[in-house]
């Protein structure tokens, strides 16, 4: 073998090992991060975590049972006001849009998408904190206008998934369009629905910025949704910034156990969407 | 994940949250990171004094405090700096001001091999944080220490990067003791800092010069004791090198107790006594003078005769100092004019 | 003889009767708010920025003080900032993205690289606050007391290697941006590889070239529209990045030449003086920022999307 192709030869592999290199660096990047948090937080995360609410700074004990609530409000809020806007403006996009405002809807609909999570919480300030102050509803506002636009795309990709034959053979059978919607359609892509439902409330879960000028956050159990509510995401980011080490290391558990809800959410969609449809693309 | 199960945990939460939101006073407020160790124990003790009302205190800064308060998304506020006559403008009904504690703000510093306490001498202070002192083993400092071994370590200097009541009174002495910091730089919440990084709150700051070594940041003084940071003393106006500590800072005060305007907005930096500490400083709740929801009205007069009688016999343990008398003896006066 | 067909109100009536029109009408209601929202979204930004806006004009965006004792406040030490560590961030993840969807497209087998293209799509679901707590504890202090000082010592004649070493700072911010920005520069550059149509790589390698040719010289520059869509992509969310970077940006409003000094973003100053702005003019000029900031990404986010449509609509036609 000539010299050159020799050194063609070994540039060869040396690259292709290297893009394995990169693929290995990628995915232990997750196993690292696990590792980090479940190392620094699982001692943190027990009975007192789920229980307490949280002590004064400095004093150390507590745990963070108002946030956890508090998050699960937050976000029930956020998914009762998202996912049925979310889901029929999909519906809409797929089944009954003309051109051209389809069109706008999708293409603001994709705006929106890639809005910063934090301007959107500048909105909800302007137009909902300052009339009714901080409120967990405010929160769940801001949520919900991240998690319509998820919604709404990933619903409208699913349906037009579904074969054009199953609709017309609904129709053929003598159901009204919305009949044939409602009865064939939705349930032949509801795994796809429901996959992209679960990834948008996970991913809204996990949100801070567009919290922080809407819930805030509560040393207490607070007066209910429509006062200040503390949440796990506003917890993990107060307790980090702090220079208490047991602040520290409940803002390690508080994130384990955030970290844990969000990937058991994403695993367990994913894996429906993969069991699921065989549908032609 | 099924849907179904998913609705039925839901609906679990909602009774109960449904259950635990009971009929109790609830009341709003935010501001200064400076005395929110000793707020939070406050209001923690408060409640269980009286289980009806609840005070929810975030700590967001002194300005964030003047901000909210304002704006009135929070029933009250909470500051290390008086409000400025331009703030007070904007409210229908002029805001009280009620001194709570005394607290003094330290150097803390992290030199890595440095155990011994470090002397600073107003000008040194200056000069770091003009960034125009940028090592540690510069001449200002080992003139002052002459038995340390300083490094040869650049300074990472901390400073407040949110609206702050501390870096205000901080800035206040600067500007005072630096006819060059008054020119460049003033005195406010919020300056245009030289150099340095910023961290949020007086927590942030005292987090960072934790974990940063050859930083040095200003916070007060309860910080560096709960988190066992090393602080240093300052030369004061007469010469002296103090730590602040009760007395020290009670010192500081003691000028102001006997000549308290009525509205208990005063500066006490860099006094002249021989003991005072020089950055020293009041810090205030702002309370609104009329409040509509009786209850609240109630549970706040409440908590502020709790705080003037009760609440200060926390200070010492927790680094601060008590108010004077006098000063005690005004304020009952003023919590009358609320309606 | 019929009646002629009813119009107008009457029209619009009979059609309600069928379930039909009501369902295209509820579901168009709903999909409306999308539109009112984004609208509601424009005008709030705007309007709650005009006094700053009419203060400052055009110049906002370029000048650097921002000093709320005096009233004035620029954007650029925040543009600076942003773009800065997105540019760190897009260094350091390109490469290593592109190399990783090189391997996963190519080279794994299928099981394989499903498998990993799983746990790498999984690093796109960790929220942003998790980031910034795992940069505050871990890699501030890694930069601070390797990375910083070894770039200091070999590249330290360079001005952005020089200066103080504070831990947080742009350096340590592009590399947590890197880190989040992996995930999507890796799953929609595989994609575009996928795309490309086997012919191309086994015409090259039936002209004798290596593995990594075929690789690089065929099949890539197929892909190359994808590729660049998924770096926009990525940029846009390195943009928009809120907690993590304001974790570790070091918070100091000013330009620095230096990566290891501290600098300030968009989206972190927004987080952190927010709620505190006293006076109108501040913050106005905050929600100015914000509308800045929105403008950024949808410019940035509207070329990403035409690039990954021309690649998916491109089919057999070869520019």
């Amino acid at each position: 073998m000539t010299l050159r192709n020799r050194w063609r030869k070994t540039l060869s592999y040396f690259m292709l090992s290297l893009t394995g290199v990169c693929a290995v660096v990628a995915v232990s990047l997750l196993f690292l991060i696990l590792g980090i948090l479940v190392y620094n937080g699982w001692r943190s995360v027990d009975w007192n975590f789920f229980t307490k609410l949280p002590k004064p700074p400095g004093e150390p004990g507590g745990g963070m049972a108002n946030a956890i609530v508090g998050s699960l409000e937050i976000i029930l809020l956020a998914t009762i006001m998202g996912l049925p806007v979310g889901f029929m403006a999909g519906v809409y996009l797929s089944e009954f849009g003309g051109k051209t405002f389809a069109f706008l809807i999708r293409y603001m609909a994709d705006l929106l998408n890639g809005v910063p999570s934090i301007v959107i919480g500048i909105f909800v300030w302007t137009v909902v904190v300052r009339r009714f102050h901080f409120s967990a509803y405010a929160g769940g506002i801001a949520l919900a206008l991240i998690l319509i636009p998820i919604t709404a795309r990933s619903t409208e990709q699913f349906m037009t998934m579904v074969p054009q034959t199953l609709r017309e053979g609904a129709l053929a059978l003598g159901a009204s369009k919305w009949r044939a919607i409602a009865t064939v359609v939705v349930p032949a892509a509801y795994r796809g629905i429901a996959t992209g439902m679960i990834l948008g409330v996970a991913r809204i879960s996990g949100e801070t910025a567009p919290l922080l000028f809407t819930s805030l956050n509560n040393q207490f159990w607070g007066g209910g949704l429509s006062d200040q509510t503390a949440s796990l995401p506003m917890m993990v980011y107060t307790h980090a910034t702090a220079p208490y080490d047991d602040w520290h290391r409940q803002a390690w558990a508080a994130g384990l156990v955030l970290l844990f809800g969000v990937l058991l959410a994403n695993i367990a969609a994913r894996l429906i969407l993969s069991r699921g449809i065989a549908v032609q693309k | 994940m099924k849907k179904s199960s998913f609705w039925l945990g839901a609906l679990g939460v909602l009774a109960i949250l449904l259950a635990v939101a009971e009929a109790k006073v609830l009341i709003n407020a935010a501001g200064a990171t400076f005395p929110y160790p000793i707020y939070g124990k406050w209001f923690d003790e408060f409640t269980k004094a009286d289980p009806d009302a609840q005070i929810n205190y975030q700590s967001i800064g002194s300005g964030g405090g003047i901000r909210q308060f304002t704006e009135g998304t929070v029933d009250f506020g909470a500051s290390d700096m008086p409000m400025t006559d331009e703030q007070i403008s904007k409210f229908k009904n002029h805001p009280l001001h009620f001194p709570t504690v005394l607290g003094g703000i330290v150097p803390t510093y992290n030199i890595p091999g440095v155990t011994q306490e470090l002397k600073f001498t107003p000008e040194a202070l200056a000069g770091i944080y003009l960034g125009k002192i940028n090592k540690w083993n510069d001449p200002e400092l080992t003139k002052a220490n002459p038995g340390v071994k300083l490094p040869n370590n650049e300074i990472v200097v901390v400073h407040r990067s949110d609206g702050s009541g501390t870096s205000f009174v901080f800035t206040d002495y600067l500007s005072k003791v630096s006819p060059e910091w008054k020119s460049k730089v003033g005195s406010s919440t919020s300056v245009s800092w030289p150099v340095g990084l910023g961290g949020k709150g007086n927590e942030g700051v005292a987090g960072i010069v934790k974990q940063t070594p050859y930083s040095i940041g200003y916070v007060e003084l309860i910080y560096v004791l709960q988190n066992k940071l090393a602080y240093g003393s300052l030369r004061n106006a007469a010469g002296t090198y103090l730590k602040a500590d009760l007395e020290s800072v009670t010192e500081a005060a003691a000028a102001a107790a006997k000549n308290m305007p009525a509205d208990f907005r005063v500066s006490i930096t860099n006094q002249p006594g021989k003991k005072a500490y020089p950055i020293a400083t009041f810090t205030w709740l702002l309370i609104p003078s009329k409040i509509d929801d009786p209850a609240k009205k109630k549970a706040i007069v409440a908590f502020l005769h709790w705080m003037l009688k009760d609440g200060q016999k926390d200070a010492g343990s927790l680094g601060y100092a008590p108010l004077p008398k006098e000063v005690v003896a005004k304020e009952e006066k003023q919590i009358a004019l609320i309606q | 003889m019929s009646a002629p067909p009813p119009t107008g109100a009457r029209a619009l009536i009979l059609r309600l009767r069928s379930g039909d029109e009501v369902a295209r009408l509820i579901t168009l209601t709903f999909a409306s708010t999308i539109l009112l929202v984004t609208a509601g979204l424009v005008y709030e930004l705007w309007s709650t920025s005009s006094l700053s806006r009419h203060k400052f004009g055009l110049g906002f965006l370029t000048s650097s003080s921002w000093d709320p004792v005096t009233g004035q406040f620029g954007a650029l030490p925040f543009i600076y900032g942003t773009v800065v560590t997105s540019a760190i961030a897009l260094i350091i993840a390109v490469p290593v993205g592109l190399g990783a969807a090189i391997f996963l497209a190519e080279l794994a087998p299928a099981r394989l690289s499903s498998a990993f293209t799983f746990f790498i799509e999984l690093l796109a679901a960790v929220p942003s606050v998790i980031y910034g707590v795992l940069a505050m504890f871990t890699l501030v202090p890694l930069m601070r007391d390797y990375v910083d000082p070894f770039l200091k010592k070999t590249l330290g004649f360079l001005p952005i290697f020089s200066g103080t070493i504070f831990g947080y700072g742009y350096l340590t911010a592009g590399a947590i941006l890197a880190i989040m920005t992996l995930p999507f520069i890796i799953s929609i550059s595989r994609e575009a590889l996928l795309e490309v149509p086997v012919e191309q790589r086994e015409a090259a390698l039936a002209l004798g070239a290596t593995r990594w040719e075929s690789t690089w010289q065929a099949v890539v520059p197929w892909a190359r529209l994808g590729i660049f869509g998924s770096v926009f992509l990525a940029l846009a969310r390195a943009l928009g990045e809120t907690m993590a970077v304001t974790m570790v940006i070091g918070n100091d409003p000013a330009i620095h030449a230096s990566l290891f000094s501290p600098g300030y973003a968009i989206a972190a100053i927004l987080a952190n003086e927010f709620t505190e702005a006293t006076g109108d003019i501040y913050l106005q000029s905050l929600i100015c920022l914000g509308l800045v900031l929105f403008l950024l990404t949808i410019v940035i986010n509207a070329l990403a999307r035409l690039l990954i449509i021309a690649t998916t609509r491109r089919g057999s036609a070869h520019p």
